[in-house]
């Protein structure tokens, strides 16, 4: 036990997840041992990330304005939307730069277990968007896990009678592995989406 | 026992850090465990798919206490698992159906919290291996095949209601009433204030669930199943004493 500020100090940083007290200990005495500037400049930003980031009204995505840059942006594709669980799933889309359309962030997926169900997510912010008519396709990109995949299953059974597109993003090997190591799921769901060679 | 082996069914699980996942277990020999997939989130994890819920497989564990040791506390702690083959990937066929996914969610919980860590079930570990693969088959309604493993797992656990006599006095039924606290279905004489008075179709339909009468439970009406469901649900928790979160998500359409 430490007296005081340092003590305290500790105990903070252990409350965030992944950080134990050993963890929290040294990054206690890591920051005690650093330049005063570069921990006042780590305290404002955290200071910053919680008076200035919100949730995007239109996305869920985090934002630093009522709307983030991605749905403020006019040149992404507003017909097309992408549905993930989280916004941290947004920037790996982005990173693919495959995507030029626009996300809708969910706050999670489907678990009965834990006592999340539908009303728990931004389903209803997601039917409102797709109202307007303007969306003609939906790409369902949840986290590859039975939460992800029931949360996919029970979005399509609720928007393909609106009459939309809906796709499930792809599932299979991954690049660079070799195929005696793939698990019998994931190899089963690569043969169900194989494609035709041209 | 540094390294055990076991057959098993994946009850839960939860992250745990960076790219990993604590799993809850029901096995056939060592009862519940509790164990670390150490980096199975990561789409490059070998076994990582094999330890989703729902999941009957063929595990390898490793385990830092000996034979008969218990933990700090009585806890056995968390195991590691070192390898795992499928025996059936009945979770991952039933994502795909929204409304036997959510029976999959209440059947794993109701068999992790009717069981304890170390203590061996195997009743119930292989009710619930029949449970999966009847929602696999498809062969009876998912709310009937719920309602059967609910009322099979109570009677597993002594909790089995009264359906045929007076829960209080054993007068031969049938009766009309039926009071959870009481114990089933209970008489004129024995009758509780508040009991319920469920149609006699209802109370059929739990004892064909209970006894296996698949013939006599596909044949009951939307009425009589969704009474029963509601009475097996309410028997549940009132010996659990505490409700089961994922009940109230059931899709029974």
């Amino acid at each position: 036990m430490y007296e005081g500020a340092v003590q305290d100090l500790i105990d903070e940083l252990g409350r965030l997840p992944g950080v134990g007290p050993k963890s929290a200990q040294r990054i206690a005495f890591h920051l005690l041992a650093a330049e005063s500037v570069d921990v006042e400049r780590l305290a404002s930003t955290l200071v910053r990330v919680k008076n200035e980031v919100r949730f995007c009204t239109i996305c869920g995505n985090v934002a630093e304005a009522d709307q983030c840059r991605i749905c403020t942006d006019t040149r992404r594709d507003p017909s097309v939307i992408c549905v993930v669980e989280e916004p941290k799933d947004v920037v790996a889309v982005e990173r693919t730069r495959e995507f030029r359309g626009r996300y809708h962030v969910l706050g999670g997926a489907i678990s009965p277990i834990d006592g999340v169900g539908p009303d728990d997510l931004r389903i209803r912010e997601l039917l409102t968007r797709l109202r307007d008519g303007v969306v003609t396709e939906l790409i369902l990109a949840t986290d590859p896990n039975l939460e992800g995949e029931a949360t996919a299953t029970y979005l399509a059974r609720m928007i393909n009678p609106m009459g939309l597109t809906v796709t499930r993003l792809a599932s299979g090997l991954p690049v660079g592995g070799d195929l005696e190591y793939a698990d019998e799921v994931t190899l089963g769901r690569a043969f169900s989406g194989r494609r035709r060679v041209d | 026992m540094p390294l055990y082996r076991d057959e098993a069914v994946v009850l839960r699980v939860h992250k745990l850090g960076e790219a990993d996942r604590i799993v809850t277990l029901l096995t056939r020999r060592h009862g519940r465990v509790r164990a670390v997939g150490k980096g199975v989130r990561r789409t490059t994890s070998r076994f990582g798919a094999r330890l989703e819920p729902g999941s009957h497989i063929d595990v390898q564990l490793h385990t830092r206490l000996a034979e008969g040791q218990q933990g700090p506390g009585g806890q056995r702690g968390l195991d590691l698992v070192t390898q795992t083959e499928s025996l059936g990937a009945y979770g991952a066929q039933l994502a795909t159906d929204y409304t036997r996914w959510t029976a999959v969610s209440a059947i794993c919980e109701t068999a992790e919290r009717l069981t304890e860590e170390g203590e061996p079930a195997l009743r119930l570990f292989l009710l619930l291996v029949g449970a999966l693969r009847a929602l696999v088959e498809g062969t009876h309604p998912s709310g009937l095949v719920l309602d059967a493993f609910l009322i099979r797992a109570m009677s597993n656990a002594g909790w089995e209601p009264a359906l045929t006599e007076c829960a209080k006095c054993s007068a031969p039924g049938p009766h009309t009433a039926f009071n959870v606290a009481a114990g089933g279905a209970v008489c004129e004489n024995c009758r509780p204030t508040g009991s319920a008075r469920p149609q006699r179709d209802s109370v059929d339909l739990m004892a064909a669930l209970l006894h296996g009468d698949w013939a006599r439970a596909d044949g009951s009406d939307d009425t009589s199943r969704r009474e029963a469901s509601g009475l097996v649900a309410a028997h549940l928790q009132w010996h659990l004493e505490r409700g089961l979160r994922s009940l109230p998500f059931v899709d029974r359409v």
